[in-house]
């Protein structure tokens, strides 16, 4: 009489819920490592397909596509409002946007540290396959390693997307024109004072939550209403600053902002006169700029602010014929002042 | 934000100006001590909209700016030894040394960590018993009654691991130190409102009377600092000098007590170095001999180190009120906040980044409406 057994060579039967940590052998690509991508990553995205084989084939709709990617080192993990795992969808899916593009599929990266609790891994994975969801997007390949303890930051996300772009779209930082208005989406520095409140040594108590956020459909229906749309940016990292200093050099302009016009949440305000920063410098992970032609401009605010994501949307400024390709703010007083691309990360005043 | 707000009133703001208008007959130059007043005139472009015959000077009230070079070195050194954990402001990390920045040593290993209060870097002694813990305590009179406050703690609590890099400054020494300068043209001063909420301003009265020059103690909204130039152009039109309180609503003539009464157990006023200005007798607070086993500069033996000041930079100028930034050769060419020759064109508060980053160098007005 014979027995059939399975035999997978000697190993660790345990599932993996007997490990409430990460452990380098779940990079291995061993027995550990199709644990780990079967019981979290297959049971949050589905896709055993995609996921289980050495690469996806892809038959996509359009002959012209947008790729975009991206990494997100973000610290801490959990934050009010999102996660590393929200980031990492909405930013790469919100970056295939500006470019006019339908996100289409996602690939997504992980470098984990040893020690990071399975836990925190789940929500993560579970955060990410609920914002590609809301974003109507597929995740089609994915990739785990893991490194010793010491060597990462818990975990660190790349994703890279490709979007569909219509054959006509011409949606460019280098489009924007004399005379087209700015608008932003809504209000600036939400993400960036979300972060800082619960930074290790910063903590202060707000209600200040990140704005993390596919605006793919927001984007769609200004789109459709303003067929005109010259230039879409995210102002991530560096603010709305750095992003319109983008916008100005690429397109060879100016750009004059009505500060009393840029919309800020109170409590925003509050923290970054408290902490000596600039909620122009600071980042968003659901808004973006749209550069669009004046006539199109009161159309264009109507349909932003007719949207859940769009309600505080406002002009802020126009663009203007300038040399020196200059950001300029009128302030309250009537005056001018120059709105530089800060030099890097924000560090807060003394006194 | 309605305590912000009303005194950013654009409306209200254009009125004080034609009141200021109204009054100034000639020529007037005026010195804001306070780097936080700098940046709310340039930032709101406040300099813009007076009337010509005001004209401010940019004073050497950023405290970033005038911790005198040795001290940098000082903190690089401290900073970049493997034991220690060295805790800042966050703006102190761009400040460049004879050869280095905070940054370039936390790049290169240092465990440099921005803090926003002494007392966090007092946290991080209790949870790092291993390791010596450095606070640089800079900072004028604002900032010592917290600097002062975790010394004493640390005194209290028996901590061995924490010591402070003190180089605290006095504004009133500064004020002498710059009326007594050769080819001074400062005939009034904007007192800075926050030194003063802590220190009163009783200590200003016998400046006004050496000097005969008016001194208002201002704030640092648009109206406040409106305001106190109104009231410093009203001085002087009529010849008078006195103290007068713009900021009442923060400021009283004795200031805050307690804060004061930690101040004088802790910290003894000492001579101390400006950066770009040199040595001011008087001018700055250094511990006390009951508290110098908190002292980083003693603990850890950095008296070799040796400095050396870019000559191309006159940041000492420009904090006497001597020349604007602009005025420098090496201004927006050999020194950009991207590479500062001198802590003014680093810091936020910063005369020369201020400058620099809103842009007065430029004719804006021009370009804005092209």
């Amino acid at each position: 009489m014979t027995t059939s057994i399975e035999w997978h060579g000697p190993h660790c039967p345990a599932p993996l819920r007997d490990y409430p940590h990460v452990m380098l052998s779940h990079g291995g690509g061993g027995r550990l490592s199709t644990e780990l991508i079967e019981q979290v990553f297959l049971a949050a995205y589905g896709d055993k397909q995609a996921l289980l084989g050495d690469s996806t084939p892809l038959t996509l709709p359009s002959q012209r596509i947008a790729v975009s990617t991206d990494s997100f080192v973000v610290r801490p993990l959990f934050f009010p409002g999102g996660s590393i795992g929200d980031l990492a969808i909405n930013g790469t899916v919100n970056d295939l946007a500006m470019s006019g593009a339908q996100p289409f599929c996602l690939t997504a990266g992980f470098i984990l540290e040893e020690g990071l609790p399975i836990e925190h891994l789940v929500r993560i994975v579970e955060d990410m396959a609920c914002a590609a969801r809301a974003a109507g997007v597929r995740i089609v390949a994915g990739d785990t390693k893991v490194v010793e303890r010491g060597h990462g930051d818990g975990c660190y996300i790349n994703t890279t997307g490709i979007g569909i772009l219509p054959a006509d779209r011409q949606i460019s930082i280098n489009r924007a024109r004399a005379g087209d208005r700015v608008l932003v989406s809504g209000t600036m520095g939400d993400h960036s004072m979300a972060i800082m409140s619960v930074r290790e040594g910063l903590e202060f108590e707000s209600a200040i939550r990140s704005d993390t956020v596919s605006v793919c459909d927001l984007v769609h229906q200004l789109i459709a209403a303003c067929p005109g749309v010259r230039a879409l940016r995210d102002p991530t990292r560096g603010g709305l600053a750095t992003t319109l200093n983008e916008i100005a050099e690429a397109s060879r302009c100016g750009i004059e902002l009505d500060e009393q016009a840029i919309p800020v949440n109170g409590v925003v305000r509050s923290a970054c006169e408290f902490l000596g920063l600039d909620p122009l410098q600071a980042a968003n992970e659901g808004k973006f700029v749209a550069i669009v032609p004046a006539d199109e401009a009161d159309q264009a605010l109507a349909t932003l602010r007719s949207h859940p994501l769009g309600q505080f949307a406002a002009i802020i400024g126009h663009v203007i014929k300038d040399d020196h390709h200059l950001v300029v703010a009128k302030t309250p007083l009537g005056a001018h002042r120059i709105v530089p691309t800060p030099l890097g990360e924000q560090l807060p005043r003394i006194c | 934000m309605k305590y912000l707000d009303e005194f950013r009133n654009g409306d209200q703001a254009k009125a004080l100006v034609a009141r200021i208008a109204g009054l100034a007959t000639r020529p007037w130059a005026i010195m804001e001590v306070c780097g936080g007043q700098t940046h709310s005139l340039i930032r709101n472009a406040i300099d813009q909209i007076l009337p010509p015959e005001v004209e401010m000077i940019h004073g050497p009230g950023c405290p970033v700016c005038v911790t005198p070079l040795n001290m940098i070195d000082k903190a690089l050194e401290i900073a970049a030894r493997p034991d220690v954990i060295f805790c800042s402001f966050g703006d102190m990390l761009r400040v460049p040394g004879s050869r280095a920045d905070l940054l370039r040593v936390k790049a290169a290993g240092g465990d440099v960590r921005v803090v926003y209060s002494p007392l966090d870097a007092l946290k991080l002694a209790r949870e790092n018993p291993g390791r010596e813990v450095v606070f640089l305590a800079i900072g004028f009179e604002t900032t010592a009654p917290a600097n002062a406050m975790a010394i004493k703690l640390a005194k209290q609590q028996g901590l061995k691991n924490f010591s402070a890099l003190v180089s605290h400054v006095l504004v009133p020494p500064a004020i002498e130190a710059i009326m007594n300068s050769s080819g001074n043209r400062v005939q009034a001063f904007l007192a800075a409102g926050h030194v003063c909420s802590v220190m009163g301003f009783r200590q200003y009265h016998p400046l006004v009377q050496r000097y005969k020059i008016p001194i208002v103690v201002t704030g640092f909204e648009p109206l406040d600092l409106l305001d106190g130039i109104r009231r410093t152009v009203q001085q002087l039109e009529k010849g008078e000098a006195i103290v007068e309180n713009a900021y009442s609503r923060v400021v009283t003539e004795d200031g805050n007590t307690v804060a004061q009464a930690v101040i004088e157990e802790v910290f003894q006023v000492t001579d101390r170095g400006w950066r770009g200005i040199g040595v001011i007798p008087s001018s700055g607070w250094s511990l006390r001999d009951a508290y110098c086993d908190f002292d980083a500069e003693k603990r850890f033996d950095v008296a070799h180190v040796e400095t050396e000041e870019p000559p191309q930079c006159r940041a000492g100028e420009v904090l006497k009120g001597a020349i604007k930034p602009h005025e420098c050769q090496a201004f927006g060419k050999t020194c950009t906040p991207r590479t500062p020759l001198g802590a003014t064109m680093v810091s936020g508060e910063g005369a020369c980044a201020a400058y620099y980053n809103y842009g007065r160098y430029v004719q804006i007005t021009e370009v804005a409406h092209t």
